[in-house]
């Protein structure tokens, strides 16, 4: 049996959350590095160390490629879909001076100014975005009456 | 003997921390959330506990990924603000209550609460945004403060029973202290918030006014939410709110609402607030 196969107890709804990833053991085993370098820059002069060559820096902690290339590039979704968790990439977003506002929009599709527009009407809506089955239906995430002005800037 | 008399129950948001340290709590954005607080402030001034016990989730600060417990009790004489990639808050050292705290775990874990002593440890913005928001900015905090860290950021967390039970656990274990304090718990985090995936910004009115009305209720309905009730109608961050029900459960059955107040959007969260005094 691989050691990648993920066995979870069998918990109603756990993967039926639209657009959302749940930080279980198995995803916190396979990010672990990930998180783990993360933690490192709580400190001034490992943040230093990171700022001044990325890469060298990624390169002293055991993850794979593909994960130091999500955080290279700040790809913040394939962070998370790589065992990250937000609470602990937040270290990394802090480190480049952005808010957690900020990094949310980047998943989103939306810009900033769109998200910070929603988030100010309102939030995004809960209706027809409780299930994967409301997004089959409706073609996505959805927005309602607190929907940003799309394309009017 | 010692006495909880009342809950604090208030959203955590970093954001809050940051405008507050650099000056920004009169900006528009700002004002109407501090503003908020204005009762909290007096209320708590008047009431003027000896103790806090703070129940908050660390934000992957002070536990990192090799160690996740999932309810730890502060038993140090002090705690210092965390580093939590900017720089510590400028925000004072939290005095602990060492003799209080340990007498609180052992009480805990004799009454099956299996807790995880700490004894060193910085605290993140998880507990000292509540301070903020219901102190302002005094020279040290009024009162020593206890930490209760709750395991919510890997799954599974406790469930919402679990932590009502602690909060009953938690109500008998300080009776049974012979001084006499006047103690308030805090129950922080929430409200609906997501920080992740395409549903982020996820907002849920009606579902947090639900919950505020249930604790201050009964919270029959609260205690028995499963947790992906929290993360499916209030986001995968709006689970913090099982913390809301140890302070909930830490109160006598029958409480009186003294003040609510809820405001989006504070940066991606439905803040909520909610003081309960036993009634």
């Amino acid at each position: 049996m691989s050691n990648d196969t993920v066995r979870r107890e069998p918990i109603e709804g756990f993967d039926d959350i639209p657009g959302t990833t749940l930080f279980d053991a198995q995803r916190a085993r396979q990010g672990y590095y990930v998180n783990q370098f993360c933690m490192s820059l709580m400190k001034a002069e490992n943040r230093a160390e990171f700022k001044a060559d990325e890469r060298k820096y990624l390169e002293k902690w055991p993850m794979t490629e593909e994960q130091r290339e999500a955080i290279l590039k700040r790809d913040w979704q394939r962070m998370i879909d790589l065992g990250g968790n937000i609470y602990y990439l937040s270290k990394l977003f802090s480190t480049d001076g952005k808010s957690f506002q900020y990094v949310a929009a980047t998943m989103t599709g939306l810009t900033q100014e769109q998200y910070a527009e929603m988030m100010l009407n309102g939030g995004r809506t809960i209706e027809n975005n409780r299930s994967k089955a409301d997004w089959a239906r409706t073609g996505g995430p959805a927005f309602g009456k607190n929907a940003p002005a799309f394309g009017k800037k | 003997m010692a006495k909880i008399v009342a809950s604090v129950n208030v959203s955590h948001v970093p954001a809050i921390g940051a405008a507050w340290d650099n000056g920004k709590a009169n900006d528009p954005y700002w004002k109407p959330i501090f503003s908020g607080f204005d009762f909290s402030k007096k209320w708590i001034a008047d009431l003027k506990p000896d103790v806090i016990l703070l129940v908050y989730n660390d934000h992957a600060s002070a536990f990192d990924a090799s160690i996740i417990p999932t309810f730890a009790i502060g038993c140090a004489a002090q705690f210092p603000p965390a580093d939590e990639g900017w720089g510590p808050r400028p925000v004072p050292t939290v005095i602990g209550y060492p003799e209080l705290a340990s007498h609180l775990a052992q009480s805990l874990i004799l009454d099956e609460f299996d807790m995880t002593i700490i004894n060193e440890m910085d605290v993140d913005h998880g507990l000292t945004v509540p301070l903020t928001l219901m102190f302002g900015q005094p020279k040290e905090w009024p009162c020593r403060i206890i930490p209760l860290p709750v395991n919510v950021v890997q799954f599974p967390p406790p469930t919402g029973n679990r932590c009502w039970n602690l909060g009953r656990a938690l109500k008998r274990a300080v009776e049974a202290w012979p001084e006499d304090l006047r103690v308030v718990v805090f129950g922080t985090g929430g409200m609906s918030h997501q920080l992740q995936g395409m549903r982020a910004g996820l907002i849920n009115r009606e579902w947090d006014t639900k919950f505020l009305d249930s604790l201050a209720g009964d919270a029959q309905w609260a205690r028995q939410v499963p947790f992906i009730e929290y993360v499916r109608e209030t986001g995968s961050e709006g689970i913090e709110m099982v913390m809301w029900l140890v302070s909930r459960g830490a109160l006598e059955h029958k409480v009186k609402e003294v003040y609510r107040f809820y405001h989006v959007p504070c940066s991606n969260t439905a803040l909520g607030h909610l003081i309960l005094e036993n009634a």
